[in-house]
């Protein structure tokens, strides 16, 4: 088997006496969505950064498609796309310009016009950069990130700022990318958009990872399960781990007294309440 | 792609870039152009004056082309967030300076030859006595301030200081480096600084081989040369990509 696209072993950066990054392990196999959630300063972008080969760790090992990224080898940029949180552009130049200029660095590139059809973005092709709404500005981004063809993207916060429906879009092509068998690193603050399109998560709270795992299993352990119904107008919970036990001595005692459950529902915990719990957890730690 | 390739299509890219922005073009080329000529036309009917102006215009818009515009526009595209992006693609820093720095360099080139034309074609100035040590000079002076340029946008904060930031050595360093008149009629201090700087240099040089001014081009390319040097050095140690 392949080893991991990327790995992580206990990654820590210092900025003077601030650690933004305190021994973060994680490993993203091929063809994975990965993603690192966590609220803003959690140190998301920091460790994204190290990955792409801008900053240089304090400590730690890490390896992206087999190379130290702090080397900055040019092979290993010709594989990786990268899509920065917030990033300009030159805005008199049109995408299609755009791309087929930035194709010309790789070795063997995507056709320019194919990738703005798989970003969506074809109808804007002749259109300057400076004309284009911001769901498209990032969907230029994003199509500058493929258009090297890589095997490795990173995603950091790729839909902050979007409407509903430029998230939508943005999602879709996510998907494209593992269709097309392609690794990718989310980073978000948007539960939904982690549980939407990741494999696997990894929450991320100053600076440590707090929880990992794929979305629909993440849980703090004792409330996994929550069941509630109606009782005198008002809702009555129970937490517990074993939900068929609970529900049958619920049901077995109601037909006793002869009553119905009213509003009866059993319901995991959200990804949003997991994360609640868990970043709460690390910050009165 | 080879570096040598990728550093002539970045070249090509900054070219359509540069006359996409009118104003921009208008103001690191036209400008000292349209200052030329206004100003031979209002004041400058002596020969003697002119061949002043000839030269000192031909390095103001050395200076303007590449000091002034690589720092405005590096420090754009560094707060804008394009050299991080550039980065981070395979393209060789060296090469996408190379493009940057050779855009810059061609509007320099065509500006000295501009102002070398207008001053014989509307003036009746002598075509230059020496070619060889204008095209030298011109290089030099490139260089040079090519390379301030790129040292110099390291000091601005961000896009919106660039224009104060950017004329704040323009303005003076134009006015006490004998372009619109001859540096030897300043004040003593004044006349000190700009022997130190490398402008009046240039267009001492300039003067030499457009006008064979009679100026001293050995010391002026050695003081232009001196801070060639210093200002790469400044700029590659400097860099910032972000």
């Amino acid at each position: 088997m392949a080893s991991a696209a990327i790995q992580v072993r206990d990654l820590r950066k210092d900025y003077g006496p601030v650690e933004a990054v305190r021994g973060v392990s994680f490993d993203v196999e091929r063809g994975e969505v990965f993603g690192l959630l966590g609220p803003n300063g959690a140190g998301k972008t920091t460790t994204v950064e190290i990955l792409e080969g801008y900053r240089h760790r304090s400590a730690g090992e890490v390896r992206v498609l087999g190379h130290d990224p702090a080397e900055r080898d040019r092979q290993l940029q010709q594989r990786v796309g990268i899509v920065l949180q917030s990033c300009g552009f030159y805005p008199r130049v049109t995408v299609r310009e755009a791309l087929e200029h930035f194709s010309k660095a790789y070795e063997r590139p995507r056709d320019p016009d194919e990738t703005i059809d798989l970003v969506g973005l074809h109808e804007k092709a002749d259109a300057r950069a400076k004309d284009l709404s911001g769901g498209q500005r990032r969907r230029l981004d994003l199509a500058l990130a493929l258009v090297g063809d890589p095997e490795l993207v990173f995603l950091d916060e790729p839909t902050t700022g979007f409407d509903p429906a430029a998230r939508r879009t943005a999602w879709g092509v996510v998907r494209t990318l593992k269709e097309l068998g392609k690794t990718v690193l989310l980073t978000t603050h948007y539960l939904d958009e982690a549980q939407e399109l990741a494999d696997r998560v990894a929450i991320v709270k100053e600076g440590r990872i707090v929880a990992d795992g794929p979305p629909d299993q993440l849980g703090p352990g004792s409330s996994r399960y929550r069941v509630s119904y109606l009782s005198g107008g008002s809702r009555v919970e129970h937490q517990t781990d074993d939900p068929t036990e609970l529900l049958h001595r619920l049901t077995r005692d109601a037909i006793a007294r002869g009553e119905r459950l009213e509003g009866l529902e059993v319901t995991r915990p959200t990804l949003e309440e997991v994360y609640l719990e868990l970043t709460a957890e690390a910050s009165s730690t | 792609m080879s570096p040598m390739a990728l550093a002539w299509q970045q070249f090509r890219f900054e070219r359509k870039l540069f006359w996409r922005n009118p104003s921009a073009a208008f103001f690191n080329f036209l400008l000292p152009l349209l200052l030329l000529v206004l100003i031979a036309t209002a004041f400058s009917s002596e020969s003697e004056e002119l061949e002043v102006l000839i030269p000192g215009v031909a390095g103001m818009g050395v200076l303007a082309t590449t000091f002034t515009a690589l720092a405005f526009n590096l420090t754009l595209l560094r707060e804008e967030g394009v050299l991080k992006r550039i980065r981070g693609t395979p393209m060789p820093a060296g090469a996408y300076l190379a493009g940057l720095i050779g855009s810059a360099t061609l509007n320099a080139v065509v500006q000295v030859a501009l102002v070398v034309a207008i001053g014989k074609l509307l003036y009746g100035v002598d075509w230059p006595q020496d070619p060889l040590v204008l095209v030298g000079f011109t290089l030099l002076g490139v260089v040079c301030f090519a390379a301030l340029g790129v040292a110099f946008s390291h000091l601005i904060p961000n896009e919106d200081a660039a224009p104060a930031y950017t004329n704040a050595v323009f303005l003076p360093l134009i006015f006490i480096s004998g372009v619109f008149y001859s540096a030897d009629d300043l004040p003593e201090a004044l006349k000190a600084i700009a022997e130190a700087l490398p402008l009046k240099h240039l267009i001492d040089g300039l003067s030499e081989a457009i006008v064979g001014g009679g100026g001293d081009a050995g010391t002026a390319a050695v003081v232009v040369a001196a801070w060639a040097v210093a200002a790469l050095f400044l700029a590659v140690r400097f860099f910032r990509w972000e």
